[in-house]
C-alpha cells in the first residue's frame, strides 16, 4: 500500500482516485497509518482506506480467500463510465508493481480519448494503432515488439 | 460525505447488489442469496459502500459510485501490518 501511496501524486495528476480495501477494521487502518505507513511515506497513505469486514466486497470482486478470511492482493481500474477496465490478482507473497498500474491507466485514458489502440508495453509518446481495414496484415509496418 | 457517527460496531454495508425480482406465486421458493464474483472487465463495476479511515478526516462511509465520472483504482490487500 505504501508503494501505491508513494506514487499518489502521479495518480492525482492523472485524475485517478485510489481506494484501498482489506478486511481490517477502520481502527486498525488508523493505527497502521500512524505506526508504520506514515514512516514509510511522508504524510502516510493519503487515500481512503476501506474496511471490508467479512470480505463481502472482496467476494464480489473475486479476491476473498474464505479459508484465510482475508482479501488477497487484487487491483482494478474503473473508468469514468463505471466500467472495469483491468484487473490483476496475485497471491499475497508478491507485491504489485504500481508503475505498471500507472502505465495501464495512461493507456486506457489514451484509448478512451482517441479511439486508438495501444500495442504491448505502450508508453505515452510511442506509436499507437488505428484499427481498420487498412491495418489488417500491415501491423508489422508500423509496430514491432 | 458527512462524518459518520462512530461507535464500536457498525453495520457492514458491503456490496450494493440489485434486488432479485420477486418470484411469481407459482414458482415461489425460498431463495438463498449467494454472493459470488461479479467483477468482469468490460462490465459495470460492482458498487459497494464501506467505512473508511481517511487521513486528516477520520472515519467516514465511502461509496464507490460516488466516484462515478472519474478514474478509480481499487486495491485489495491481505492485511494491515503484513509484510509485502
Amino acid at each position: 500500500m505504501a508503494a501505491v501511496a508513494a506514487l499518489y501524486g502521479e495518480f492525482k495528476a492523472l485524475g485517478v482516485e485510489v481506494l484501498s480495501l482489506s478486511t481490517d477494521s477502520r481502527f486498525v487502518h488508523k493505527i497502521w497509518q500512524e505506526q508504520e505507513l506514515s514512516k514509510m511515506v511522508e504524510g502516510g497513505v493519503p487515500f481512503p482506506m476501506l474496511s471490508d469486514a467479512g470480505g463481502k466486497i472482496g467476494t464480489v470482486y473475486g479476491v476473498y480467500d474464505a479459508a484465510a478470511g482475508v482479501d488477497i492482493r487484487g487491483r482494478f481500474i474503473i473508468d469514468p463510465d463505471f466500467v472495469v477496465r483491468a484487473m490483476e490478482v496475485l497471491t499475497p507473497e508478491v507485491g504489485r508493481n504500481p508503475a505498471e498500474l500507472i502505465r495501464q491507466v495512461k493507456a486506457f485514458q489514451h484509448v478512451a480519448k482517441t479511439g486508438e489502440v495501444t500495442p504491448s508495453g505502450w508508453e505515452p509518446g510511442q506509436v499507437t494503432l488505428k484499427p481498420g481495414p487498412a491495418l489488417v496484415g500491415k501491423v508489422w509496418e508500423v509496430w514491432k515488439p | 460525505m458527512a462524518e459518520m457517527k462512530d461507535g464500536c460496531v457498525q453495520p457492514v454495508k458491503g456490496p450494493i447488489i440489485a434486488p432479485v425480482p420477486a418470484a411469481t406465486a407459482s414458482e415461489a421458493q425460498p431463495i438463498k442469496e449467494v454472493v459470488r464474483m461479479q467483477a468482469q472487465v468490460g462490465k459495470e463495476a460492482p458498487d459497494f459502500e464501506a467505512t473508511a479511515f481517511v487521513a486528516g478526516e477520520g472515519f467516514k462511509p465511502v461509496k464507490l459510485s460516488d466516484y462515478k465520472g472519474q478514474w478509480v483504482v481499487i486495491c485489495f490487500y491481505p492485511g494491515d501490518f503484513t509484510f509485502v
